[in-house]
């Protein structure tokens, strides 16, 4: 068996392919009880992991499944952190440090990191990478949440700078706070895996693209499917349709022979699609097994 | 290993640090920014070494490099001095907020035959750099018109106070959003004779337009259409698309996909058929070696790296490239003053005519507006 979740790109307009389906999905969603009804239809089906960005409209879908707590017994979120969008605009207006200061929740809690550069340097990032966590883990309060991931915009950032204290900061801290498990979204996932090694972070969770044209696997394809194949990590494939340009039974096949990915997100979110996709990779890892 | 400094630490500079950082073939030594905060981060989590003054980074690396990521006011001084040095260099766009000091800097690099590479990465997003290819196979046949248009969620309130709403600063969204429609239209059908009817206007930023949109001619009497927009919030980020109508159909695409229609099919390669032909990023981008936040941002610096590597300096985006953008970009800039045709046939603007006339479609005017202003106290039906 694979576990099946159900990604969140399709209800807030991202599509990798289309910009026109991309605005087709956003207008068809853009009230939340038209995510709510996708949600159900997967529920039902036994689709119970919801991948969600922490978008202001995820906060909607977690009050409804606070209100509904014996429709939803089973259902888990997976947040993934930061809605990236709304810092990277606040940059843009505001600068970094306004942009951040901008997000930080408590008045006395700012003075402290910014009272001045230095007292900043001292204090470090530990604190203010808390207080943001915190700031985006606040919707999701009373829920199920075994898995807590860093977005890949983030993640492939540091993995860049080459600033491999904030991926423990963030893994610990996700760990002490949260009782959940640290999960990182990338869109380079071999390096990643040898820098979390490196760590000391061990059997890590790491989401990334895993398809088989190779699209968005940077380090490429070959060294995906080594890695899969031979290293100690927990694989979790998304974008294995390459945003639709691989036919579905095609691409899951592929990814359902990658013995070792145990989980697999999609995006689907009609009642005929989302019934469609989880019976090919319930099918098709029957096969492989 | 290729020695290379990064001068700027904002959203761009940060993003470039990564990527090259983990380029097979260079070595990122220092960053050069004004934030103590920044680099007191940079300093301790990172193997980089930091400097608040880019001349002593300059002097005390021995560079091949830089990448220059400063707000546009500071990217002339900062080029040529790394010129002088002998640095090859990538600069962020817009180049120069003076198109004749970016003329002078572009013949710099050509004489010291310096890599040079300005950052429009439209150039290296897959789908318009095969636009490009088509136009050269010449599918479209003798071209009529092109339209690029840049929408995007910048500004959205009216308080931005960073240098990207500052005039002065090479900020507003000619600058910053236009700039980029205007580098791809140049990219693809060359840079326009003359540009008409420019339209500046203000929504939220106190110091600088929000919109601009222009016509743009050119010698054999294809004309263009520029529209960008940086306060739309209706798209999740930036959005570029354009289209190109020729004699024998049109080319139409955006970062994701790109679609030509044909009239003719004997008079194009085979392998594009008469009527729709569409392609898709997935099958048309090279994977690149890191990827962060689109692949055209590693495939503009790999380009400038694998330029440095080869010693030639002909690059996708060239600073005399850049230097025809900003050409464009200021000759929008002064159009935007210009006289308008009135609409009122009767308003023929003599020497000695007064304003505000009382002629048949002033009156007529007058009173539409009035109309519409009583119109949009009501609810929208």
């Amino acid at each position: 068996m694979k576990q099946v979740i159900l990604g969140d790109n399709q209800f807030f307009g991202i599509n990798h392919m289309s910009e026109e389906k991309a605005r087709a999905q956003a207008i068809r969603f853009q009230d939340t009880s038209a995510i709510i009804e996708a949600i159900d239809i997967a529920y039902d089906e036994g689709i119970k992991v919801f991948m969600c960005t922490t978008h202001e409209r995820v906060a909607e879908i977690c009050d409804h499944v606070r209100a509904n707590p014996d429709r939803y017994r089973d259902f888990q979120f997976y947040p993934c952190m930061p809605y990236a969008h709304k810092y990277a605009n606040a940059v843009t207006e505001k600068g970094l440090v306004g942009a951040l200061k901008s997000f930080l929740p408590e008045e006395n809690a700012i003075s402290a990191l910014f009272g001045g550069a230095m007292s900043v340097a001292r204090k470090d990032i530990e604190g203010l990478a808390a207080l943001l966590i915190d700031a985006e883990m606040k919707m999701f309060r009373g829920l199920q949440i075994p898995v807590i991931f860093l977005q890949n915009v983030v993640t492939d950032l540091l993995l860049g700078l080459g600033m491999k204290d904030a991926l423990v900061i963030f893994a610990e801290h996700v760990k002490r706070r949260y009782q959940a498990e640290p999960g990182f979204i990338t869109m380079n996932a071999p390096r990643l895996l040898d820098v979390l090694e490196e760590c000391g972070i061990d059997n890590p969770i790491i989401c990334s693209n895993v398809n088989k044209i190779g699209f968005r696997m940077s380090g490429g394809l070959d060294r995906y499917e080594a890695i899969i194949a031979s290293r100690r990590f927990r694989p979790i494939a998304m974008s294995v349709l390459a945003s639709g340009a691989i036919p579905a039974e095609e691409a899951i096949e592929y990814v359902c022979r990658q013995p070792k990915i145990e989980s697999i997100v999609f995006g689907a979110s009609s009642r005929q699609n989302i019934r469609h996709t989880k019976q090919l990779i319930d099918r098709h890892a029957a096969d492989a097994a | 290993m290729i020695r290379v400094a990064l001068m700027g630490l904002g959203k761009m500079g940060l993003s470039h640090c990564a990527i090259v950082n983990t380029h097979p073939d260079v070595e990122l030594v220092a960053v050069c920014d004004t934030s103590d905060y920044l680099l007191s981060i940079l300093g301790k989590h990172t193997k980089l070494k930091t400097y608040r003054d880019h001349r002593r980074m300059i002097q005390a690396e021995s560079l091949d490099a830089v990448i220059v990521a400063t707000p546009s006011r500071l990217h002339a001084g900062m080029v040529r001095e790394a010129l002088m040095a002998g640095l090859h260099v990538f600069c962020e766009k817009p180049f120069c907020l003076d198109a004749e000091e970016g003329l002078q800097l572009a013949e710099l690099a050509e004489e010291r035959k310096r890599v040079n590479q300005v950052g429009y990465h439209h150039r290296f997003i897959a789908t318009f750099h095969e636009a490009k290819r088509l136009l050269e196979f010449n599918v479209l046949g003798k071209l009529h018109h092109i339209r690029a248009e840049a929408h995007g969620p910048v500004v959205l309130k009216p308080k931005g106070n960073t240098w990207r709403t500052q005039k002065e600063e090479g900020g507003g969204c000619l600058y910053d959003y236009a700039s980029h429609a205007i580098d791809l239209v140049n990219y693809l059908v060359g840079r326009p004779q003359a540009v008409g009817g420019t339209i500046m206007n203000r929504l939220f930023s106190g110091d600088a337009e929000d919109e601009v949109y222009a016509n743009l001619f050119y010698a054999d009497g294809m004309t263009g259409q520029i529209a960008a927009n940086w306060s739309d919030e209706s798209e999740r980020k930036m959005s570029t698309k354009v289209t190109i109508w020729g004699a024998n159909g049109k080319i139409s695409a955006d970062r994701q996909d790109l679609h030509v229609y044909v009239r003719d099919s004997t008079l194009v390669p085979e392998g594009i058929n008469k009527g729709w032909n569409a392609r898709y990023t997935t099958d048309l981008t090279d994977s690149v070696w890191f990827y962060l936040r689109g692949e055209e941002y590693s495939a503009q610096l790999g380009h400038f790296i694998e330029a440095i590597k080869a010693g030639r300096c002909d690059t996708r985006s060239t600073f005399r490239s850049a230097v025809e953008t900003d050409l464009v970009v200021s000759a929008l800039a002064r159009d935007s003053e210009a006289a308008r045709t009135e609409t009122d046939p009767s308003h023929v603007p003599a020497p000695d005519e007064q304003e505000g006339e009382t002629g048949l479609w002033s009156t007529v005017l007058r009173s539409r507006q009035r109309d519409t202003s009583r119109r949009s106290n009501g609810a929208y039906q």
